[in-house]
């Protein structure tokens, strides 16, 4: 059983800061860290493995410091780590991802499950496993909460649903996003550090993968992000007064004027 | 102080103290509340490779010595002096069979231990052998292909949570000293049971039980060393693991004076922080004071181990006593910096006062000990003449 986790590196805080000028993340001075959901995912792949052998993959698309967070999984316990990293990647959107991370799956050749967090810390839209998928054209399942079995060919998980869970049987290879109810990640390992210390990240180019430019990176983005801001929070309150019946025309009458 | 860490101990010390930070300080208060023995942690620190420092590696370790392990340690009793002995009396317990064990022996059991996936233990004491431990009384009697033990052992640290036991036993009561034998018991051996477990001041979150043998049957296999070498095991097994006593005692002292340094800085009292009043400060500058030469002496006498030297006995025994006398005074101290909070369950502190306590008693006595490094001292001046 082959598993890939996908991984991105995200700035390492929730209050995330945004340069008006440039409408960028303000990345200075912020620590940057594996992005949590994927923490989870490798976990359960690595869990996965222990259960009925094979290996782990990670792989993740970003700028060349990327890498350090590569190492970092190896210390968790993945086998090998890739990185897909070329200027020609630069301001993928979500489909953009996508796309690249399809066509390094294509030179994978050899998975079963595709393990991706539920969503970013940074992008926050849990968008690029499902888009995955469908340029793989592998079956999906979002927010796993269980890996009920696992066999040659055929998978059933448990996924969470606003009203509770689902049961869901799927054929290998797919692309799961899990949450983090599913698994507590381990802290790293001392061999697995050595290991990460020596280890070899190959890093594959945009041509390696055979992605195509016009699909990838700014480019091939169909998304625009124009703008970021915090909205400006005005706080304004109002008492309603009289009977509830009276009250809830008053109610029914703003509501009217908003929309 | 700069250290001159490897790389590798680096990596060691901030794992240890990534796990005493995320997994032990969260839990510490309950697990002493409850006296409850840390399975999770253990578990994590299986995960991690903290089992694995100091077993060789041709049998699944890191082949690092006894520094790395005083590092590890004194990480871990930063956040919690119970959790650390767990850990420490492992390493306890394997000596014996890393230092006496033949290669079958090895070859059973050091992957498991270095795995994390046994515990084990180390069983001298008894209730009328403590510092005298030549007036142990189980006995272990020949028969056949096996030997049969008899007795009660006292005190004894992961006793019932241990999967591996090295017990010191009489083989030839009639010899004494010279007649006692150093066996390997798993647990679940028919006749081996386990006795009360004690309740403690301190250190609560660890287990201390009696181990109870009643006819036990081991096979002559287990046997470490010869019959005969019992006290020589146990006192190369106590000169090696005693820098580990220091270090836990190191530990929970620097996790004593870093809480009273924070407290010292935030309290306010006279309109000024007490951080402000020399008194404090002085307080504070002793401990820190007491603690670094504490450390030093207990990484210098563990590096004298991994060093290859052969007779460590005085520097093992000085590491020990100084650094348990001094998480006595600094954790006393630290609580007074905290004044009447410091006294309250709410705080940390009255926990680490009374988890240092034990330090001064276990693995020889405080007194004992400087009988020991006197005699070395006076051995040495009678050498000379
Ligand atoms: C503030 C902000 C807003 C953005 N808004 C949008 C937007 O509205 N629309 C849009 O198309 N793009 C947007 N982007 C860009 C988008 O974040 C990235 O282009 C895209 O690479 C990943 O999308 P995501 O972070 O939302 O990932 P998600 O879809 O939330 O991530 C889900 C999972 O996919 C995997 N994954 C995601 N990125 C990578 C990667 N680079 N390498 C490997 N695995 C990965 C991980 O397993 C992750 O847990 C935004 C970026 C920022 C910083
Ligand atoms: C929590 C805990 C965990 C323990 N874990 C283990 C373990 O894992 N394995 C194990 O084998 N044992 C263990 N012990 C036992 C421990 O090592 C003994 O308690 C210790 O050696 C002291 O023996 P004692 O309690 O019989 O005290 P005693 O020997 O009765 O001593 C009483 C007092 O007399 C003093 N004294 C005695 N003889 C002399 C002397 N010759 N010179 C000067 N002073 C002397 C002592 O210093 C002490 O102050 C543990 C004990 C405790 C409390």
């Amino acid at each position: 059983m082959n598993m890939v986790v996908c991984i991105k590196q995200v700035p390492g805080t929730t209050e995330i800061k945004i340069d008006p000028e440039t409408n960028t993340l303000v990345r200075e001075g912020v620590q940057s860290i594996i992005n949590p959901f994927d923490c989870y995912a490798l976990e359960e792949a690595v869990r996965l493995r222990e259960r009925c052998g094979g290996k782990v993959i990670a792989i993740s698309m970003g700028p060349p410091q990327a890498e350090e967070a590569l190492r970092e999984t190896i210390s968790l316990g993945a086998d090998e780590a890739i990185l897909l990293s070329d200027r020609a990647l630069a301001g993928s959107d979500t489909w953009a991802t996508s796309y690249v991370l399809s066509r390094a799956m294509a030179k994978i050749v050899d998975y079963d499950v595709i393990i991706c967090g539920r969503q970013t810390l940074d992008g926050d839209t849990g968008q690029v496993g499902p888009g995955l998928s469908e340029m793989l054209g592998i079956p999906f399942v979002a927010y796993v909460s269980t890996v009920e079995e696992i066999r040659d060919g055929y998978i059933r998980v448990q996924r969470m649903v606003e009203e509770g869970y689902e049961t869901i049987e799927m054929a290998l290879p797919a692309v799961i996003t899990v949450v983090k109810e599913i698994n507590v990640p381990r802290l790293p390992s001392l061999r697995g550090s050595m290991k990460a210390k020596a280890a070899q990240i190959p890093v594959w180019t945009a041509a390696d993968i055979g992605a195509d430019g016009d699909k990838a990176g700014l480019a091939g983005s169909p998304t625009r992000v124009v703008k970021v801001f915090f909205p400006k929070r005005t706080h304004k309150s109002e008492m309603l007064q009289g009977s509830l019946d009276e009250q809830l025309d008053q109610l029914v009458q703003k509501l009217e004027e908003i929309v | 102080m700069e250290y001159f860490l490897t790389e590798q101990q680096k990596l060691i010390k901030s794992l240890a103290r990534r796990i005493a930070e995320e997994r032990i300080l969260p839990v510490r208060a309950e697990l002493d509340e409850k006296e409850e023995f840390p399975w999770a942690i253990v578990k994590d620190m299986a995960n991690s490779d903290l089992f694995r420092i100091f077993i060789p590696e041709q049998y699944e370790g890191l082949g690092e010595g006894s520094f790395a392990l005083c590092i590890a340690i004194e990480e871990l009793s930063r956040a919690c002096c119970a959790v650390a002995l767990t850990y420490a009396a492992d390493a306890l317990g394997t000596v014996p069979i890393l230092l006496y064990g033949n290669d079958e022996q090895k070859q059973k059991y050091l992957p498991a231990i270095a795995d994390g996936a046994k515990l084990t233990a180390f069983g001298l004491t008894e209730s009328a052998a403590g510092s005298d431990a030549a007036a142990i009384k189980t006995t272990a009697t020949r028969d056949g292909d096996d030997y049969i033990i008899n007795g009660t052992k006292q005190f004894i640290t992961n006793g019932g949570e241990a999967e591996i036991y090295t017990v010191i036993v009489l083989t030839d009561p009639s010899r004494g000293s010279r007649g006692a034998s150093a066996f390997i018991v798993e647990k679940g051996t028919p006749g081996f049971t386990f006795g009360k477990k004690e309740q403690k001041m301190g250190i609560r979150a660890s287990a201390t039980r009696e181990l109870v043998f009643h006819n036990c049957r081991v096979p002559k296999d287990n046997l470490v060393g010869r019959e005969g070498l019992g006290f020589v095991v146990t006192m190369k097994t106590l000169d090696s693991s005693r820098p580990g006593v220091g270090a836990l005692s190191v530990g929970l002292a620097q996790g004593a004076l870093e809480a009273a340094v924070a407290y010292a800085r935030q309290r306010e009292q006279f309109g000024q922080p007490i951080s402000a009043i020399q008194a404090v400060q002085h307080m504070l500058a002793n401990m820190a004071m007491e603690l670094e030469a504490a450390r030093t002496l207990v990484y210098a006498a563990a590096k004298t181990i991994d060093s290859g030297a052969k007779d460590f006995t005085e520097e093992g025994a000085m590491a020990k006593v100084f650094a348990t006398d001094m998480a006595m005074k600094v954790t006393t101290d630290a609580l007074q910096v905290f004044g009447g909070v410091g006294y309250m369950r709410d705080y940390p502190m009255e926990k680490m006062m009374r988890d240092a306590k034990i330090n001064q008693i276990y693995e020889g006595t405080n007194q004992v000990l400087r009988n020991v490094i006197a005699l070395e001292l006076l051995k040495r001046k009678a050498l000379r003449e």
